[in-house]
């Protein structure tokens, strides 16, 4: 059955979007964007290493994104800068680094767009495993947490008095966050996975009245963008990752019109 | 009398400072089971900082300040919720702990915003939300309430209201409540310890003592003084706008 690389490719993405979706909920709520992007670019970092150590990817990335995750924690903690900048800095030196790591690489024949947009072709049936296992611890511990971490989102200092461990629940979070850039690296590319997490979130929120079915809904719209946009890369010979994030984004403009029409029935 | 089983939190010399400089220092308190801990004071005292050394929100204190109890329910005085969450009262409502729907709507009639409970919590005006702050906090039956500011934007017939709901919540669960309140009518009636405090504790007492307290009287004026006092006889006769009894 896995034989056919598309079939692959529709199991991974859709185990995929299972996990970004109730992910990139909290992305949204809690203003992680730039964050995830930070995350995403040091994954180039994380693929070179597995490259040079003949390692495995998604353990090299999970490992590098984390160690960028802690690191930006400490220099928060140290500097005077503001968080944005400290993004910037994290993001671009990472990214840059990685590339250059990539240019003394010159005997392992790189794909590099492969690596920034998403390869199809690459899913291979140990990726699927890592993806539908990785994926369900990702969503067990998410549900685990859920209730700090929801709560600590709507109003920290509520969370905290009653009991909740607030920070623990934000640690844990971070420590998801890099997992699922990890494991959605192939897939999507690691210049547009933030696009996967956010984008069917924000469509859903477009759509919703409770956080209960803004997930539903973003699950949905991932599962979606994954479909169309596969099947428009196998049609057009387009790259993966852009033909999934345009398809999430046309969702996204059709659910701009959902909003109009509850605005006027509000009026 | 020290190891009192019935304190449900406790702080001693307890401060906070940021930069170096102290929000309130050298606060000594217990709050028990049905007791009310009012803390009074002008703006800038300490009086909020004194409430989340209580919770347990700030952690880099001085002195020390000891929790007895984990079931927590908490009326923040400012509260900015992110409305890019699509939130409505009845998720609100089961923030912190999961509860039955039955006593959802009973907390929520109490506070009479039954009505409200579908709506999206961005929707609401100040004085509902404030009572469905206070309908949250009480829902969860908690061993320690803590009100700051627990009435404010709630219009006047309101106000009476929820603050009589609050000393029968206190005497009906039992519970401790540390209250942080502006208005000294409301607070002396109900209250059985008060504390005063002005960047530390300037008194502190049952709100008769407190009342005659010469600090007291230098920090909100003689007319506060009276305001207490009042509280201490029963109204037989009429006060003028002075204070003096008004002959009939």
């Amino acid at each position: 059955m896995f034989d056919d690389f598309f079939i692959r490719a529709l199991v991974a993405g859709i185990g995929v979007a299972l996990v970004t979706g109730p992910l990139g909920c909290f992305v949204v709520w809690r203003r992680l964007s730039y964050f995830g992007d930070t995350l995403a670019h040091s994954a180039l970092l994380g693929v070179t290493l597995a490259f040079t150590m003949e390692f495995n990817i998604a353990l090299s990335v999970f490992i590098i994104s984390s160690l960028i995750a802690l690191t930006l924690i400490q220099l928060q903690k140290r500097t005077n800068l503001p968080g944005d900048a400290l993004l910037g800095l994290l993001a671009h030196s990472s990214l840059a680094v990685g590339l250059v790591v990539i240019g003394f690489l010159t005997f392992i024949r790189f794909d590099i767009m492969g690596l920034l947009f998403g390869d199809i072709l690459a899913v291979t049936v140990d990726d699927l495993l890592i993806i539908w296992i990785g994926g369900a611890i990702i969503l067990l511990i998410l549900k685990l947490i859920w209730k700090p971490l929801f709560a600590s989102t709507v109003n920290y200092e509520l969370a905290e008095a009653e009991g909740l461990n607030p920070d623990r629940a934000k640690a844990i979070f971070t420590i998801l966050m890099a997992a699922i850039i990890a494991i959605s690296i192939k897939m999507v590319g690691l210049l547009l996975i933030t696009g996967m997490l956010i984008i069917p979130a924000a469509m859903a929120r477009n759509i919703s009245t409770s956080p209960q079915k803004m997930v539903v809904y973003s699950i949905i719209g991932g599962l979606l963008s994954v479909i169309l946009g596969l099947f428009s890369s196998l049609e057009f010979n387009t790259s993966s990752g852009p033909s999934i994030i345009t398809a999430a984004f046309l969702l996204f403009i059709i659910s701009l019109f959902k909003i109009k029409q509850t605005i006027k029935l509000k009026n | 009398m020290s190891a009192n089983q019935n304190i449900l939190v406790e702080l001693k010399d307890a401060g906070f400072k940021i930069n170096d400089k102290w929000l309130v220092q050298g606060v000594s308190l217990q709050v028990e089971k049905g007791k009310i801990v009012t803390l009074i004071g002008p703006n800038g005292s300490g009086k909020s900082t004194t409430a989340k050394i209580a919770l347990g929100i700030y952690k880099k204190i001085e002195g020390a300040v000891e929790k007895f109890t984990n079931n927590v329910g908490y009326v923040p005085q400012k509260i900015s919720i992110d409305w890019t969450l699509p939130l409505r009262v009845n998720d609100f409502m089961v923030l912190t702990e999961n509860l039955k729907s039955e006593t959802i709507d009973e907390a929520l009639s109490l506070t009479g915003v039954i009505h409200l409970k579908d709506k999206n919590l961005g929707d609401l005006s100040g004085g509902e939300f404030q009572r469905v702050l206070l309908a949250r906090a009480i829902s969860k039956k908690p061993d320690l309430l803590v009100l700051d500011e627990p009435v404010q934007g709630v219009d006047f017939t309101g106000e009476i209201a929820l603050y009589e709901l609050i000393k029968k919540i206190s005497d009906e669960l039992n519970c401790g409540i540390l209250l942080i309140s502006h208005d000294l009518h409301t607070v002396m009636s109900a209250t059985d310890h008060v504390v005063c405090l002005n960047g530390h504790v300037c008194c502190s007492g049952s709100p008769t003592d407190v009342a005659k307290n010469d600090e007291y009287k230098a920090l909100f004026g003689e007319q506060a003084s009276q305001i207490l006092s009042r509280y201490e006889h029963k109204h037989d006769h009429i006060h003028t706008d002075e204070g003096k009894i008004k002959k009939n």
